[in-house]
């Protein structure tokens, strides 16, 4: 909530010949100091700007490094980079919807909801600190549906095959995917795996362990929109099959419950649905042949 | 070392197509990289990617005038034989990405479509929708994922280069790095190490660039002895949009489609701009540069936008600079399916639809053509010797550099949609090297514990200080703020001597003041205030061989304007004064030839202030002429150059005792 710094209406102020108190922007943060740590509140004031978006106030907040009521405190941690909203990085709960923090105007935020605004981290990955989370898992889905084109190298063989426009734009807005998690966070049926390492475990062990606890999840929209994405390529295609035979495993397509949240949160406005009933038939004709080619 | 072992640092377009070659020539990988590799800063290039196609081919194009337009367009800046193989290369790197998945936009025959870029005549860029970095970007994040998979590669995100290790000798035998999450230090020994870490725009605050873009990295590897090139070339893009963060880019593509640049012939014209007459408007670009248009190199464009803004006060705002990006005239349809992902981008951070409203933009700082000096192993032909170990290494043996953190590819000025294939090439062209140095088995780093223990005890070390100053009187993130304040006003578009010189003396007392820098975290745990402050410290060095090699380079070159020194047009109106003033601007262009055609090489002296020497460029393939887009008398100047060429071209055929051709 945007307030005048001394509970003065700046304009009035303004009108009495006084200078116009500072607009604050105020915020409250869910943090959390470590990994498997205790969450809490707590509460922030930073000067208003105009166009200012969530990075610009958690940059203020950095500088500032007080809380509202002028304690010392430790900066929030936050994961960003691009703030044009192509990197992927920024992914919060911003006002309870999940979003990338670069495109989320105050302004706008102050209009929509009012109230001070809240940062959380994302719920649906273990946190490692404040507002960072931990999203390897999201990475790992792309690795078992062998998101790729199974190309035999980077020896020049000439171009690619011919695609046509059409082609074309069904497969760019899938390519779009900027892997922010928005719609693992929505997603009923993504729900948060948080391995700890035990003491007497090795790094590799516990790698394995967590791994294998990834592979029993679900999946995810993300995955399954790659997917069709690679499937739908000429080369791409060449191992359709084992990218079906991932998605029709445990954690696999099955587990989708339809509930439709990942297309509304996703920032690229990705058709996830469209790919989730493609893939979902895709998978259903497979299942059959593979049934009749035993 | 069992296995021959690579560090490549950064994982973007360079890191990751050095990278998967490297895996494929089978040598083991730990790919490292402040965040995902998906992540990295290449998704953030727009536009395109630059090579000679067959269209183009078919009206006259070629690899050698892709190779001339970008020494022309780089103000013959580069060694011309790395420049040569990469524009040799750029075919086959178009059809790799175009294999491994790039969704091209297509003609209706299903070929890959190609539009036109700054400093160019022909269609030569690729491009996926507005994205094409990005596009690029995932296709080789995909095949390193698949390699990772294979365990060739192994990824450390969230780390943190610190330093190079160099044994006795001075060769590079690893690094010592630190995990941002648990901030644990580690030592990486490798039979080469490759950094592919990008350009340094956060020195100059806000930028077109990513918050990881410090460079760091590269700055630690100048304080351990490596020479950083042309430092003072950097690239301020045209077409940017204000914001209070960041600076975000508005491609080129938007002109390469028709965008118009124009400003109010009234002086901040309150009137909506689509109600302003065409009579009324400035479509300055276009006027002055009829062959080109909106379409003249960056540089150029740059300094034209910005004059008409302060020198000519035709700025649209009053109060923020700015003038007119005009899309308005395009059917709406064709600029969804061309530009979307940029047009998206300003609606969502302006709050205004592009497609209706003339867009609102000024110049930022883009990129850096300067970068770590790398060597070359010239070819028979002019190219480079593909494997030799000299390519892309830095002044440090064993230390390698690609992608925008090198200084080889772009002289002085880059052209639009150059930036993706030189990345690209710089790290496919690299792995063949480091495979053979690391195959070699000379360099086994096996023998070297005590070295990698001396380092990471002095980087724990430096750590604990670092957290220890609790009570400082500076800010780090006020300080920063202050750099860049400092930077973009005297080492951007104009330079002045005097401002330089000041600027430079600034720097060092900013330096002195970052020593009493507080940190506001003292944990051990994702302190990503203690990961700034570091990489703030890092930037100073580069401020500083920025701002001397801008201030002892007086000329005008590229990148790099100085009006004291800028070489005006021709005022005679006669034919015959026109021939004088002509003879007159050759002379002095080449007196500055001799002078200025060369690199600068800044080395880092011991109390860590640039030592500035000169090197020699090789211009063995395009002689150097005059860079004359646009100039007032530019005819009168080219006729009088061509003909001290083709003189000079007989004098040095009849030395060789052939007879002058007949009309030459």
């Amino acid at each position: 909530m945007i307030t005048a710094a001394h509970g003065h209406d700046g304009d009035a102020s303004h009108e009495h010949g006084h200078i116009p108190a500072a607009r604050m922007v105020r915020v409250r943060v869910l943090r959390q100091d470590v990994a498997g740590g205790e969450s809490y509140w707590e509460r922030f004031e930073v000067p208003y700007e105009p166009n200012m978006n969530v990075i610009s106030v958690l940059q203020k907040i950095a500088a500032l490094a007080r809380s509202r009521d002028g304690r010392r405190v430790a900066p929030v941690a936050w994961d960003c980079s691009c703030l044009e909203e192509v990197c992927g990085s920024c992914t919060m709960l911003i006002n309870g919807r999940t979003r990338m923090a670069c495109s989320a105007l105050v302004d706008r935020l102050v209009e929509e909801d009012g109230e001070e605004i809240e940062l959380r981290p994302m719920s649906k990955f273990p946190v490692v600190r404040d507002l960072v989370v931990d999203r390897r898992r999201l990475f790992r889905s792309l690795e078992r549906v062998k998101a790729w084109v199974p190309v035999d190298g980077s020896y020049d063989h000439g171009p690619g095959p011919r695609i046509s426009p059409e082609e074309q734009e069904d497969a760019y807005p899938l390519a779009e995917c900027i892997s922010c998690g928005c719609c693992l966070e929505a997603c009923p049926q993504f729900t948060k795996l948080e391995a700890v390492r035990r003491e007497d475990e090795s790094e590799a062990d516990f790698e394995k362990r967590r791994r294998a606890a990834f592979d029993s999840g679900f999946v995810g929209a993300h995955a399954i929109s790659q997917a069709m994405l690679f499937n739908g390529h000429p080369t791409g295609k060449m191992i359709a099959d084992e990218r079906l035979q991932a998605l029709t495993a445990p954690g696999g397509i099955q587990m989708c419950g339809n509930a439709q949240n990942c297309v509304a949160v996703c920032p690229k406005r990705i058709p996830l649905t469209r790919s989730i009933a493609r893939a979902g038939r895709a998978a259903t004709v497979w299942a059959i042949r593979k049934l009749f080619d035993r | 070392m069992a296995h021959p072992r690579v560090l490549v640092v950064g994982g973007g377009l360079a890191g990751l197509a050095a990278t998967m070659r490297l895996a494929e020539l089978g040598i083991d990988v730990d790919l490292m990289s402040l965040v995902p590799v998906k992540r990295s800063h290449s998704v953030c290039a727009q536009g395109g990617i630059n090579s000679v196609n067959a269209l183009t081919r078919q009206q006259g194009d070629s690899e050698w005038k892709h190779l001339d337009d970008t020494v022309y367009g780089g103000d013959f800046l580069q060694h011309q034989p790395p420049v040569k193989e990469m524009t040799d290369w750029g075919p086959r790197i178009i059809d790799l990405m175009d294999r491994l998945g790039v969704p091209f936009n297509r003609t209706s025959e299903g070929f890959r479509d190609q539009r036109r870029f700054g400093g160019t005549l022909y269609k030569r860029t690729a491009f996926a929708g507005a994205t094409t970095g990005q596009q690029l970007l995932y296709a080789l994040d995909e095949q390193v994922r698949r390699c990772e998979v294979e365990g060739r590669v192994k990824k450390w995100e969230f780390w943190d280069f610190l330093t190079p290790v160099l044994d006795d000798s001075g060769r590079c035998r690893g690094a010592v790095c630190q995990d941002m999450v648990t901030m644990q230090f580690r030592a990486f020994p490798a039979d080469a190490v490759v950094l592919a870490t990008g350009g340094n725009g956060l020195i100059y605050g806000r930028s077109t660039m990513s918050m990881v873009c410090t460079g760091s990295a590269v700055s630690r590897a100048y304080r351990a002895g490596a020479s950083y090139g042309n430092g003072e070339f950097i690239q301020v893009h045209p077409t940017a949009i204000p914001g209070a963060d960041k600076l975000r880019l508005m491609s080129e593509s938007a002109r390469g489609e028709g965008g118009r640049v124009w400003v109010p012939r009234k002086p901040q014209d309150p009137r909506d701009p689509r109600q302003i007459p065409e009579a009324e408007r400035c479509y300055f670009l276009e006027e002055r540069y009829p062959k080109y248009g909106n379409l003249v190199p960056r540089d150029i464009a740059t300094r034209e936008i910005f004059d008409v803004c302060t020198t000519d006060g035709l700025s649209v705002e009053k109060d923020r600079l700015c003038v007119y990006l005009d899309l308005t005239h395009i059917p709406r349809e064709t600029l969804d399916r061309k530009l979307g992902g940029i047009l998206e981008i300003y609606e969502k951070f302006q709050g205004v639809d592009p497609r209706a409203v003339p867009m609102k933009i000024f110049p930022a700082v883009h990129y850096s053509m300067g970068g770590l000096w790398v060597d070359y192993e010239r070819s028979a032909s002019g190219g480079m010797v593909e494997g030799a170990a000299r390519n892309q290494q830095t002044s440090i043996p064993g230390l390698y550099a690609i992608g925008e953190c090198d200084y080889q590819y772009h002289g002085a000025n880059r052209l639009g949609a150059n930036s993706l294939l030189s990345c690209i090439f710089s790290g496919l062209f690299v792995a063949p090297t480091l495979a053979a140095v690391a195959g070699s088995g000379a360099t086994s780093a096996d023998s070297q514990g005590r070295l990698f223990e001396a380092e990471l005890r002095r980087q724990e070390d430096r750590h604990r200080a670092l957290l220890a100053r609790t009570t400082g009187s500076e800010n780090p993130y006020g300080l920063h703020q202050e750099l860049g304040n400092l930077m973009t006003r005297t080492a951007t578009v104009v330079r002045r001597n005097d401002q330089l010189a000041a600027a430079y003396d600034e720097v060092c007392g900013m330096e002195e003041r970052w020593a009493r820098c507080a940190v506001s975290d003292t944990g051990n745990w994702t302190n990503q205030n203690v990961v700034f402050t570091k990489a703030l410290g890092d930037m100073f060095p580069i401020a500083k061989l920025i701002l001397k090699g801008a201030l002892l380079r007086d000329e005008c070159r590229g990148a790099h304007f100085k009006p004291d020194f800028a070489m005006p047009g021709l005022a005679a109106t006669d034919a015959a004064g026109k021939r004088r003033e002509a003879e007159q601007w050759c002379d002095r262009f080449e007196a500055n030839t001799r002078r200025w055609l060369k690199s600068t090489i800044a080395t880092c002296a011991a109390d860590g202030s640039p030592e500035i020497t000169y090197q020699d460029v090789d211009t063995s393939l395009i002689p150097p002429r005059p860079r004359l887009y646009g100039l007032v008398g530019g005819e009168a100047i080219e006729e009088v150059w061509k003909e001290r060429q083709s003189a000079a071209a007989g004098a040095r055929e009849s030395a060789a005792g052939r007879p002058v051709a007949a009309g030459a």
